[in-house]
């Protein structure tokens, strides 16, 4: 073991350190939002997980997307086995360790080189749609700016990270042609056999080349894992668990408030006392929907930081695609960066602490709100099942049932259904009249 | 035209029947003009194949599916209990519906209240009256014709329901025509979600414009639907393009006429 070893271990320790200090706050934000447990079937969702998150099932509704990010993120996974070796070879100053496997190693270097060389080429279309064809869902204002920027982060990290494999592939298979010791006849190289012409003939050049490349990719993936938690890319690892928790419930359905069940029976039940004192140890009341993060159920704010900001969402909407305020991805985003800011404010003041924004009002507005039909296109369209209505719905309760803040006909609606069990005025006497008109 | 045959719950009650299913009419298929048409044609399906059933009449109110997609979760579960007591009371245990916002407010959020029923689309239903052989269909004016469905949201995202309204539409010879976004892709013709009682929000267009000229672009003659409120934003929607002289909108229960037997 070298000094270089020691680096190696230095830099993988700090990076696994700081990544693991990301996974804890993010937790603590999702945390933010209130307790929910799921009790139902986990066989069923362990096979949604399977399927949709696993087996990308809803990514191919749109082909070009989905199976430009199918080669990107089974690529991500196999090349992991590389990342294995090149792991082992930094701690112990070893080369290339699992070529021990013989043939197969030969073939599995092949098919990484043919692989990075598929997700080197999908990144860059992918970078073309974004920046030249400007594909329209990635224009949209909440998108404006940093989001925006990191998308193209994304992308670039992995253009360099597939082409420091590559290169260095090239320059290994350079030096076995020189029969340079260290660097034994293995790995089969597809791809980089290509670059080889371009590379210099010196032997300390090529070394160099090599060592350089294998460094830029290793440091490459550690930063790589530390920017994700800042980043939409989070999605890669939040993804699974995502799914695992999907709405099973017919898309149809939206949850009755338990608080509320118990007020209307109590109201409904003829031997109540109306003048009752509350018990002296009765918590007190809930409130009603959602104004802040910390109102939602801890699963609406999951979705928020699975969110990859596809727009598949906005891109249905029929709000969205007529121009109204409303997009179910800044819902999803509003929720995200809400969570961001209220979690570093507790974690900075003390967990009792909240600042005085909220996201009703500072992120999302009124307007945005009302525009939805509740069509569920959203939830159908979302590759990794997140639920956007829900959070609208439960800013509508908030916003009707504790503000009463309600467009004015709407507010007739309600006053109809009170009094003549219609959301028209007619009376009810008249319901059964359609027998006799015609 | 043929005398209608309905009975009421409490009539049957008093009479000590029970009828096999309730209709539920819902507040457009009782009140709005053009809903209406649409109950009284169910009404005569439902007589052609013997079906006996029974409508609250009186006795019902609004399933609260506007109040709760408005966010006022009280109003909701007060309709919802409300009706819970009556349909209890009768024991009713089957349900069908012509209005998938009923459907899905019955089916789906009164089971939590204390409501178990199994409920039915009007589509779904007169699907099992033709499949057990009790109902004979024919297209009579409308065979031959050039017809388009649009998916009512609650009815095909909602709750999957997807397959029934197209059957339905091959029992008679015509030209089935799907627009680009069907099915699970089908948008919305704008007055879910409480719309329906409210302008909408400012944008550059009606939610309903869109969807009609997705719907004309297909050069139906038919728009065929199986929601009052979708029913009632595409014949808006006809009519923005001034086109009501050469398309109608129609409920799939209008289209299909029953057999004489």
């Amino acid at each position: 073991m070298g000094i270089e070893n020691v680096i190696f271990i230095i830099i993988l320790a700090a990076a696994i350190f700081m990544f693991v200090k990301s996974i804890r706050r993010i937790s603590y934000n999702i945390n933010l939002g209130r307790d929910f447990s799921f009790t139902d079937d986990s066989g069923i969702r362990w096979k949604t997980m399977a399927k949709v998150a696993l087996g990308q099932s809803k990514m191919t509704a749109r082909p070009v997307a989905g199976i430009l990010h199918f080669i990107v993120y089974a690529g991500f996974i196999l090349i992991n086995i590389e990342v294995v070796e090149i792991l082992i070879d930094g701690v112990f100053g070893s080369h290339r360790i699992l070529s021990i496997s013989g043939d197969f190693y030969n073939f599995l270097i092949g098919f990484f080189d043919v692989l990075a060389f598929a997700i080197l080429l999908s990144c860059i279309i992918f970078l073309i749609r974004r920046n030249v064809i400007k594909i329209d869902r990635f224009q949209r204002p909440e998108l404006k700016g940093w989001p925006f920027l990191d998308a193209n982060m994304i992308l670039v990290f992995e253009v360099v990270l597939m082409s420091a494999i590559l290169i260095m592939n090239a320059a290994d298979l350079k030096l076995q042609s020189l029969d340079v010791i260290g660097y034994h006849h293995v790995g089969s190289f597809p791809i980089a056999s290509f670059l080889v012409g371009v590379l210099p003939d010196s032997e300390a050049a090529l070394i160099a080349i090599e060592r350089s490349m294998w460094w830029v990719h290793i440091i490459g993936i550690l930063i790589f894992l530390n920017y994700v938690p800042f980043s939409k890319h989070f999605h890669i690892l939040l993804a699974f668990p995502n799914t695992y928790y999907s709405n099973l419930k017919k898309k149809g359905e939206l949850d009755n408030l338990e608080s509320v069940t118990y007020e209307v029976r109590l109201m409904m039940d003829p031997n109540a006392d109306p003048f009752a004192a509350p018990a002296p140890d009765a918590a007190p009341p809930e409130k009603f929907g959602v104004e802040d993060v910390s109102d939602l159920y801890w699963k609406s704010i999951m979705d928020a930081y699975t969110c990859t900001e596809c727009g598949r969402c906005s891109d249905v909407c029929p709000a969205n695609q007529t121009g109204k305020l409303l997009s179910p991805r800044k819902v999803m985003m509003d929720v995200r960066d809400r969570a961001e800011e209220l979690g570093a404010y507790k974690r900075k003041n003390g967990v009792d602490n909240v600042d005085d924004k909220k996201l009703l009002g500072d992120y999302i507005l009124e307007d945005e709100i009302w525009a939805c039909t509740t069509c569920n296109a959203c939830t159908e369209a979302c590759p990794v099942n997140n639920d956007p209505l829900k959070v609208i719905i439960d800013i509508r309760r908030f916003l009707v049932m504790e503000q009463s803040k309600i467009p004015s006909e709407l507010a007739m609606t309600f006053t109809n259904m009170e009094n003549n069990g219609a959301p028209w005025q007619f009376s009810p006497t008249d319901r059964l009249n359609w027998k006799d008109e015609s | 035209m043929s005398e209608m045959r309905i009975k009421t719950m409490a009539e049957m009650a008093a009479n000590g029947e029970k009828p096999d299913v309730l209709f539920w009419v819902g507040c457009a298929g009782s009140f709005d003009d053009r809903a209406i048409k649409i109950t009284r044609s169910l009404v005569k399906l439902l007589n052609a194949a013997d079906v006996n059933f029974a409508v609250l009449g009186t006795e019902e109110t609004c399933t609260g599916d506007p109040a709760k997609r408005a966010g006022n979760e009280f109003l909701f579960q007060m309709q919802a209990m409300q009706n819970i007591e009556v349909l209890n009371a009768y024991e009713v245990d089957k349900i069908v519906t012509a209005c998938p916002h009923c459907m899905n407010t019955i089916g789906n959020e009164y089971p939590g209240l204390g409501g178990n029923y199994t409920v039915y689309h009007h589509t779904e239903y007169l699907q099992m009256l033709i499949d057990e052989g009790k109902l004979t269909v024919e297209g009579g004016e409308y065979k031959g014709k050039r017809i388009t469905f649009h998916d009512p949201c609650y009815l095909g995202r909602g709750n999957g329901v997807y397959e029934a309204p197209r059957t339905l539409l091959s029992q008679f010879e015509n030209e089935l025509v799907e627009m680009n976004r069907c099915k699970a892709n089908a948008m919305c013709c704008g007055a879910g979600g409480a719309q329906m009682f409210k302008e909408s929000e400012k944008g550059d267009k009606e939610v309903f414009v869109e969807r009609t000229e997705e719907a004309i672009s297909e050069n139906p003659d038919i728009i065929a639907t199986g929601c009052p409120f979708c029913n009632t934003m595409l014949t808006d929607g006809v009519k923005h393009f001034n086109k009501e002289k050469e398309i109608e909108v129609l409920d799939i229960s209008e289209i299909i006429k029953p057999v004489k037997k």
